[in-house]
């Protein structure tokens, strides 16, 4: 069964590895990659606490909107689990 | 007489006529000056020698596309070794002896159905422990943005023009993974052995801005 997702639309300051371009947009899960260390901390030199990390797929068409390119394509991000809210 | 322009003189000029070209240095960036202090304090206080550090320059500059096509060849001759590098690239690369030291790395297939195309948006990651340092392009803001808003366009900029029955997927290396892709095996190939079809495997058919060469 697919997972679907939508990543949050926080905007927090600092290192943030959550591109804003799919921010609010809703994709599945193509895999789960382990737990990788908080790169919002990481970035500062702070102790970083292990997170969850997915793989995220998105339509073009979910992405862009009417704009995309190719509707059907797709763009694939990593993206950690505290950016998610499972749909 | 070719270099006879009597629009303007040839003052400041080279003795064939032609304009000198400006020294390619500039002022030290704010980051770059921040890169030499750290360094030269993790010397003084003995953490790393210049040596050593020479040394890692040294060891990412011998890295090249011709590790990843290594990888790629094997792959198209070998179904097993495939397997394996779909399941785990960075154990696969390993095995064939590279030193990826540790990256993170997942290989995509491209198929008669599927092509794929990776960038980074948020910087400039890259596979280099695989493949060595990344072409300028990778690093624009153009190449960065656009092959996620537009692809097929980039694409056939690149030269590679693409069927509508193939699905573009882009892959944004937005964290700890890096991407590699693995082409598919050019037609008329079936005589080659495993370095003849190394030497078609291109760096941008790694990054899927490209095809491989066809024999």
């Amino acid at each position: 069964m697919t997972e679907r997702v939508r990543v949050k639309t926080m905007m927090p300051p600092g290192h943030v590895r959550t591109p804003a371009y799919l921010r609010g947009k809703v994709g599945v899960i193509e895999r789960e990659l382990g737990g990788f260390s908080n790169p919002e901390q990481l970035a500062y030199g702070l102790p970083a606490e292990e997170r969850p990390l997915y793989r995220v797929r998105f339509t073009m068409e979910e992405v862009w909107g009417a704009a995309a390119e190719t509707p059907t394509d797709t763009v694939d991000a990593e993206i950690f689990g505290h950016w998610l809210e499972r749909l | 007489m070719p270099h006879d322009h009597p629009s303007h003189s040839h003052e400041g000029m080279s003795p064939s006529g032609h304009p000198y070209r400006a020294d390619n240095d500039t002022a030290l960036t704010y980051w770059q000056r921040m890169e030499i202090a750290v360094r030269e304090l993790l010397v003084e206080k003995g953490a790393v020698t210049p040596e050593e550090v020479a040394r890692q320059i040294d060891t990412m500059d011998a890295r090249s596309p011709a590790n990843g096509a290594a990888v790629v060849a094997r792959a198209w001759v070998d179904p097993d070794f495939k397997a394996r590098l779909l399941q785990d690239a960075s154990a696969a690369s390993r095995e064939m002896g590279f030193d990826i030291g540790p990256l993170r790395l997942i290989a995509v297939e491209n198929t008669e159905s599927v092509h794929n195309l990776i960038v980074c948006t948020l910087c400039s990651c890259y596979p280099r422990n695989l493949l060595g340092l990344p072409p300028d392009w990778y690093k624009t803001r153009a190449y960065r943005s656009r092959a996620v808003i537009e692809p097929r366009a980039v694409l056939r900029e690149f030269g590679v023009e693409l069927p509508d029955h193939v699905q573009v997927r882009v892959h944004d290396s937005t964290a700890d993974m890096r991407y590699v892709v693995l082409p598919a095996r050019p037609a008329g190939t079936e005589g080659l052995d495993e370095a003849e079809l190394a030497a078609l495997v291109t760096r941008d058919s790694m990054i899927g801005t490209g095809l491989p060469r066809t024999p």
